[in-house]
């Protein structure tokens, strides 16, 4: 028997996990998918959120405000990029500047510091590619990282500090039993005194499976651009537009790893797994980015991309123990990447009221990522090619990723197994060809690591 | 730190071809960088025939081609390093390069000929609405796989883009087994050659669907299929939309030469070919840097490729001998109408050398002119029964004609429209 | 009676008019070199192609092969089953006859790579 399970490795599922790894407690995450980052956590904007946005009071506010602050810490504990690159509110008409003032004044509220309000000069000397704007809110705590280091980088550590991840277990029924529940999935039944509910878009099916008072989570809609590197400097910061009776907003970002982010749209719809793209739901996106820039190069464009947000039905996130034993972690949207490692953290306080929480003498808090060569000096890089060789072979010509990089992606804790595996891990794959060329050296670098044919190989 | 007077970027055909006239113009210390594990690059998949009309006089596979080319290389004694890839020129001509042998190095070359060919446009950059299933191949992707590695990708297929690596594909697929159900066109006319509409599509009953495009990927996890609408005025036309299972979609539309080394050296980059900007020598702006091959501009026919490089190999050869005169004044070679781009943009009206002017035209023309003008006088005139965009064309304009050019020239196409 | 044609021997894909009586050609237009107007008159009396594909060898590697001249159309799909059926050990030269007679076409199929050295 576990002491704990908790379903779903997205970033919310991983966070709780590696929060939890630190306690002398056996821990097990169930995983539908074929690797982490696999639903919501791989398809949004990557932003840390500086925390002005959430309704004062509410765990929104205080999980993202207390994620925020931890996140430039946990990246250099956890070896992933964090960009601290500020965001700024943009605001177009004089008539609603007023909500931009009380959007500062909210944040001021939240306990979000490094806020400040400009003027339309400011904005235009900050941000030259903007448009004309009234005014706009700067957050200079705001900041990007990639959404699959953060979750990589957490499951790893969990993994390294004992925790067990399984994949390719949908979980279909979970039964009371003494002492706790009993889950049972496509391949068989797990035993557990505590069962987190990390499920995403299926956390209302997870939640409601146990608990007599249903909740229901609502797949929205989000329809994004990702565009080449070259563009990437337009904007140095997250541009955000103030929410109107039209909508939240689209933003222009550039992301952790210098490329341009536009999106995302907006669109409640039923089924959870309709990631597909729309025309016309990325024509609105252009639509309304236009707004705080005219001139976004859409010719640049390497791909376009849907993620689903699982949207719940309180307006809040719904965290806490829904029935004995059983914790809810659901409805994690916006703000919820940058809320997971207090999200993490939350759950094991209220976990240590059930079970006894105590420390391991010997929990790792570092982790180590997959060596960037790009990044290192002449003289590292020569080094780490006379110690393995196979890093001295570029694979991914658009991004520079080189074999050895692919290798250590393969053979790390909880290592990739698949393509998009090998891609989140390393960003083989990622750049302007988009995997035209290293789709068959990875294909193969994956089979001889597995032993199976190449036709095995999947995408994921 | 290593010195050569030239190293040559790519050991493809362009590459190859290029450093041989190099050697044979009299330069000795040479170096040939390839990425790949083996010389010939693209062609070594190229494994139909057509190859080598121009140039051996006999109609090769692209393997054999690559392979006369290379032993001609050996041959000549140039040194070549394969599994080299090159990560940075600078405008002084220092190159940085990493293989598994060296590490990472900076080498010295007196002359830089850039022959990284191209890679095809991925389905991202289509704007195709939909799912992003495993099964969507760009076809040169699928063309590796299926050649080289000896995997077959899919068993259904649908092919979007009538580029000719996307027809040969359509054949080389159905040979192996699978079902091309159909080959997609967005344009009016075929991108492809008309010889391989003929040998890859009529002969193997492929049908080819020009002005219609996938508007919709189905399948999430592995390709379903697509839907097809018919396309109007750059838009699909509502209820013709039409849905074709697949487990497989090749992309064959439209290849882009591969300059992200120029522009980190600050080449100027040509917005109609997405190549260098060159001149009749095919130098670059800065100085001692050619450019040849489909770095420069696409080519449909390896054959132009050999003798366009073997042109950038005189020219650098020349620039490191100091054999070149100035040239006199340069003037402008300008794209007029019908004529989508040029190669080379401007000349050097005392060069003393033939210029090879090769363009594509923007759409069909039948019973056509190609006029070069230099101010209000013609100055050479072509006259072409069909005049197609996926052809490129090429015209030697003699070297004294140019001497008498005292102005920009320009070329268009004088014909009807089909 | 007349078939119009396009011409494959090279790029320019020349349109070519076929001119037949009683089976026999009796006239060829639209050819700009020989061997357009060879594969005018093969295409409707007698119509081939070459064949390429490629050979797994025993070693793992894909080796190119080609007809050394072109076949009858109708033994193209012939001509690949017998391939398919080629067991081959590296290395493998650049010409190396990889099966004599293919499909009973007396064209042998030849090694367009050498590979393994």
């Amino acid at each position: 028997m576990y002491d704990i399970i908790v379903i779903g490795a997205g970033v919310t599922g991983c966070a709780i996990a590696r929060a939890l790894s630190r306690y002398q407690v056996r821990v097990c995450v169930l995983e539908r998918a074929s690797d982490v980052c696999e639903g919501s956590s791989k398809a949004n904007s990557g932003i840390v959120h500086a925390g002005f946005d959430a309704k004062p009071g509410s765990l929104k506010a205080k999980l993202n405000v207390a994620g925020a602050r931890k996140m430039p810490a946990l990246s250099r504990e956890l070896d992933f990029a964090f960009v601290n690159n500020e965001a700024l509110v943009l605001c177009f008409e004089e008539s609603q500047l007023d909500d931009l003032k009380a959007l500062y004044e909210r944040g001021i509220e939240n306990g979000v510091e490094g806020l400040e309000l400009l003027d339309a000069d400011a904005v235009q000397r900050i941000e030259p590619a903007l448009n004309h704007v009234a005014g706009a809110l700067l957050a200079k705590t705001s900041g990007i990282v990639c959404p699959f280091e953060l979750t990589l980088a957490m499951a790893e550590n969990a993994y390294e500090n004992g925790a067990e991840f399984r994949f390719g277990e949908a979980v279909q029924q979970i039964s009371p039993i003494s002492g706790g529940y009993a889950v049972t999935t496509g391949n068989g039944t797990y035993e557990a005194r505590i069962v987190v509910n990390a499920a995403g878009l299926y956390a209302d099916r997870i939640h409601n499976m146990v608990c007599p008072d249903p909740i229901t989570i609502t797949p929205r809609r989000g329809e994004y651009f990702l565009l080449d590197k070259d563009c990437g400097n337009l904007v140095q910061r997250t541009i955000f537009q103030l929410p109107t009776k039209m909508g939240k907003g689209i933003l222009v970002s550039p992301t952790a790893h210098g490329n341009l982010l536009i999106g995302p749209s907006a669109e409640n719809i039923e089924d959870k797994e309709n990631t597909a793209t729309t025309s016309a739901g990325l024509a609105s996106v252009r639509e309304r980015a236009a707004l705080s820039a005219s001139d976004i190069p859409y010719n640049k464009v390497i791909t376009s991309f849907t993620g689903l947000r699982a949207v719940g039905d309180t307006g809040d996130f719904i965290i806490g123990e829904a029935a004995e034993g059983f914790f809810d972690a659901a409805g994690i949207e916006s703000p919820g990447l940058t809320s997971a490692p207090a999200i993490g953290e939350y759950l094991c306080e209220l976990i240590g009221k059930r079970i006894d929480l105590t420390k391991k003498p010997d929990f790792k808090a570092t982790r180590k990522g997959v060596t960037h060569f790009a990044q290192l000096s002449r003289e590292a890089q020569n080094a780490l090619i006379r110690e393995n060789p196979a890093y001295g072979s570029i694979v991914c010509r658009c991004e520079q990723i080189t074999a050895g990089e692919i290798l250590d992606a393969i053979h790390r804790p909880l290592g990739a197994t698949t393509l998009d595996g090998v891609k989140r891990r390393t960003r083989a794959g990622m750049g302007r060809c988009q995997a035209g060329f290293c789709t068959p050296r990875v294909m193969e670098l994956l089979a001889e690591a597995q032993g199976i044919p190449l036709t095995d190989v999947r995408k994921r | 730190m290593r010195e050569f007077d030239l190293a040559v970027i790519g050991g493809g055909p362009a590459g190859m071809a290029a450093a041989l006239a190099a050697k044979e113009s009299g330069l000795e210390r040479i170096v040939i960088f390839e990425r790949d594990s083996v010389m010939g690059g693209i062609l070594n998949q190229c494994i139909h025939n057509g190859f080598g009309l121009h140039t051996f006089q006999e109609e090769l596979t692209g393997p054999e081609y690559a392979e006369r080319y290379f032993r001609k290389v050996q041959e000549a004694g140039i040194p070549y390093e394969t599994g080299t890839m090159v990560l940075d020129i600078t405008p002084d001509r220092q190159i940085t390069v990493i293989s598994r042998e060296r590490g990472v190095e900076t080498v010295q070359a007196a002359s830089v000929i850039l022959a990284m060919g191209c890679r095809e446009r991925p389905r991202g950059t289509l704007g195709i609405a939909g799912f992003r299933p495993q099964g969507i191949y760009t076809a040169g992707t699928a063309q590796r796989l299926l050649n080289i590695d000896g995997v077959l990708p899919g068993k259904e297929a649908v092919i979007l883009g009538s580029g000719d690596i996307g027809l040969i594909m359509a054949r080389r697929m159905t040979l192996e087994g699978a079902h091309v159900s159909a080959v997609f066109e967005l344009m009016p006319y075929c991108n492809g050659l008309n010889r391989n509409v003929v040998q890859c599509l009529e002969d193997y009953n492929i049908p080819l669907h020009l002005s219609h495009t996938v508007v919709e990927i189905h399948g999430k996890d592995k390709l379903e299929g697509v839907t097809v609408a018919a396309v109007e005025n750059g838009k699909p036309v509502p209820g013709s939309e039409e849905y074709f299972p697949c487990d497989i979609l090749l992309l064959s539309c439209g290849l882009i030469p591969e300059n992200e080394l120029s522009r980190g050296c600050g080449i100027g980059i040509n917005p109609l070919t997405n190549g260098p900007v060159v001149d009749d020598r095919l130098e670059t702006n800065i100085e001692g840097v050619f450019a040849c091959g489909n770095v420069l501009h696409i080519h449909d026919l390896v054959d132009y490729v050999s003798a366009e490089a073997a042109q950038a190999g005189r020219s650098a050869a020349a620039f490191v001998q100091g054999q070149r005169g100035d040239g006199g004044e340069t003037h402008q070679i300008i794209p007029g109408d019908g004529v989508r781009y040029t190669v080379p943009c401007s000349f050097h009206r005392n060069s003393r050398e033939d210029t090879h002017l090769r363009f594509r035209v923007r759409s069909i023309y039948r019973d056509a002119t190609i006029l070069i003008s230099c101010g209000d006088q013609v100055i050479a005139k072509r006259k072409a029964p069909v005049l197609l965009p996926s052809e490129m064309q090429d015209i030697t304009l003699k070297y004294p004609l140019l001497e008498q050019a005292d102005a920009d020239i320009i070329v268009r196409i004088e014909g009807v429209t089909a | 009676m007349t078939r119009n044609l396009i011409c494959i021997c090279c790029p320019r894909g020349c349109q070519l008019e076929v001119t037949l009586q009683d089976g026999q050609v009796t006239d060829v237009k639209g050819f700009s070199c020989k061997r357009g107007k060879d594969y005018a008159v093969s295409e409707v009396t007698a119509p081939v192609r070459m064949v390429t594909t490629t050979v797994r060898t025993e070693e793992g590697v894909s080796v190119p092969v080609k007809t050394a001249q072109p076949i009858p159309k109708d033994k193209i799909f012939a001509c690949m089953e017998e391939i398919k059926a080629v067991r081959l050990h590296l290395p493998v030269q650049m010409g190396d006859v990889i099966l004599e007679n293919a499909a009973g076409t007396g064209i042998p199929v030849i090694a367009a790579r050498s590979l393994g050295e």
